[in-house]
């Protein structure tokens, strides 16, 4: 069991999402990083699906109320575990009252906004529609559908003293699966239904300048700042089903990307989607950040899918093989 | 109908939407239905999704390659032009509605705006028998069609942070019922209590699409 020390809401339990109850009007939810979550289980030895904790605001503190493994993924946030410094991106094991504090997001212009604390086991939470992710406008899912506050409990699905080694670390997907563009982050984006609608200026605006991320971005949807964009004439639109990363465009012409806990239904005209397998990009772009969008084609999008499929088997292979020598991934051995 | 009347796009690589151009009927909502049906029943399509004379197709894995999809695209247009439409034979649920009110907020704008009297407005508001054409929105909110036009309102130049669940509501020409607490750009001219959505009861959501609504007038509050 871990106790939140912080009363900071935001907090949330996702695992990879809910699929298959579109039909009853319920989005996806889940990790806003999902290599993030995915490689933070794979640490543990827990199924890639497994829930962990969502952290968008810190410091974040939790006390381990018994011996427990843990993993941080994602943000790089200076943790301790009581005085001791933990590196991201790395497996602990935790002893009965220990501290773990999470501070600031390191690494500048270039940090990462989301850390994931994974439980040996996972977070233990009843699955909902086939999902432990907090449906926030539901109110189910996650710990009573809600943001976790200060004082609540929440049980690992395997807790206590693991044979794994502490402090395997990984390498994190920003470095191996670099996407930059003029040092903004990137992301690859397939043209919508909507976008031949738009002006040439647009598409230059959309494609050849940097976005802004607004303080109005959130794990719903991600408001962006630039050049405002302009159809050529009015779109009228019908309500329709949406997923996340669908970019919206509201009257006023400055895009809206679509993020976990987004609608199933808009309508919105849409330019275009940043595809599923740079949406964690986008989910770990900070707000003030600015972003910039790639145009790819349906192939380069799968095969984009398919080399975050390889990164997560290699990660997996070498956890594996690395399992009870104490080597840390990062020395290369 | 040809096939040209449709459009097939993609949203990125996680689904493919399918849109009936042309007015809004109740009739391509039919088919509308009829083709998700079928759809669901294809091994590629995780979930077959129908909004408003449209229909979204989530993949249970990608298409591999560009032509993979065309084929899609093509069993799609070929499904559409062959599908009767679905007969609209669902369940007709009564929903008790307070209308005016703390619970309907914004019936005097929908009075401002039609210049029809608050009496009438709720005649021509609970008289039809309104079919769930869609669910989406939030966890068992349904699209309803059938609303009479002559107490359409534009939605709000403001939208309001958090309406209750329960708020019955007009936005442009379309009426609704929010499913819990939300925010919302629609007019909230009454409320009900039914229960639209429980995650633990099976099916979740208390409409699906092909039943339909009833409003009774159970109170006026002036």
């Amino acid at each position: 069991m871990i106790q939140i020390l912080s009363s900071s809401a935001l907090a949330t339990v996702q695992d990879l999402g809910r699929e298959g109850s579109l039909r009853w009007g319920v989005g996806t939810s889940g990790a806003m990083d999902s290599l993030a979550l995915a490689a933070g289980n794979l640490l543990l030895g827990n199924d890639e699906s497994a829930a962990a904790i969502e952290i968008p605001v810190f410091p974040f503190r939790v006390r381990f109320a018994e011996d427990c493994a843990f993993a941080l993924t994602g943000a790089d946030c200076a943790a301790t575990l009581d005085a001791r410094p933990l590196m991201p991106w790395s497996t602990y094991q935790a002893r009965a009252g220990q501290l773990l504090n999470l501070g600031l997001p390191q690494g500048g212009a270039g940090r990462a906004a989301r850390a994931y604390l994974c439980l040996a086991g996972g977070v233990d939470v009843p699955s909902v529609l086939d999902s432990h992710s907090t449906q926030l406008r539901g109110a189910f899912g996650g710990l009573e559908g809600r943001a976790l506050r200060k004082g609540d409990v929440l049980r690992a699905g395997a807790p206590g003293r693991t044979a794994r080694p502490s402090g395997i670390g990984l390498v994190p997907p920003a470095l191996v699966l670099p996407l930059q563009v003029d040092g903004c982050a990137a992301m690859r984006v397939l043209p919508a239904a909507e976008y031949a609608d738009y002006t040439p200026a647009s598409h230059q605006a959309f494609w050849h300048t940097a976005w802004k991320v607004t303080p109005q971005s959130d794990r719903y949807g991600y408001r962006l700042a630039g050049e405002a964009l302009e159809s050529v004439a009015p779109v009228e639109m019908r309500s329709h089903g949406i997923v996340p990363g669908v970019i919206q465009v509201p009257p006023g012409g400055q895009p809206i990307v679509q993020m976990r806990d987004a609608q199933p239904s808009g309508g919105y005209p849409k330019l275009g989607t940043v595809i599923e397998a740079d949406l964690w990009r986008l989910g770990q772009a900070p707000i003030g950040s600015r972003v910039r969008f790639i145009e790819t084609s349906w192939d380069d999008a799968v095969a984009a899918l398919d080399e975050i499929r390889a990164w997560l088997d290699e990660t997996r292979r070498l956890l594996a093989l690395h399992h009870g020598l104490g080597c840390d991934l990062r020395n290369g051995a | 109908m040809s096939s040209d009347a449709v459009t097939f796009s993609v949203l990125g690589t996680t689904a493919a939407l399918f849109e009936a151009v042309g007015p809004m009927t109740l009739a391509a909502q039919r088919r509308i239905w009829a083709l998700a049906r079928e759809a669901q029943t294809w091994p590629e399509v995780r979930e077959a999704v129908p909004g408003m004379n449209n229909l979204m197709l989530t993949f249970a894995h990608p298409p591999r390659r560009l032509d993979v999809l065309d084929a899609l695209e093509a069993r799609l247009r070929a499904a559409w032009e062959r599908v009767q439409p679905l007969s609209l034979d669902g369940r007709v649920v009564e929903l008790p509605v307070i209308y005016g009110g703390s619970g309907g907020p914004h019936l005097a704008d929908v009075v401002a705006h039609t210049g029809l009297g608050i009496d009438e407005i709720v005649e021509l508001h609970s008289a039809p028998v309104y079919p769930v054409y869609a669910l989406g929105s939030h966890p068992g909110y349904c699209y309803l069609g059938g609303m009479d036009p002559r107490i359409a309102t534009p939605r709000r130049q403001v939208p309001v942070l958090s309406i209750p669940g329960g708020a019955v509501s007009i936005g442009g020409a379309q009426t609704g019922v929010s499913a819990s607490t939300g925010p919302s750009g629609w007019n909230t001219i009454g409320t009900t209590d039914m229960c639209f959505f429980d995650p633990l009861r099976d099916p979740p959501a208390l409409l699906q699409p092909g039943d339909s609504i009833r409003f009774r007038v159970e109170r006026v509050i002036r």
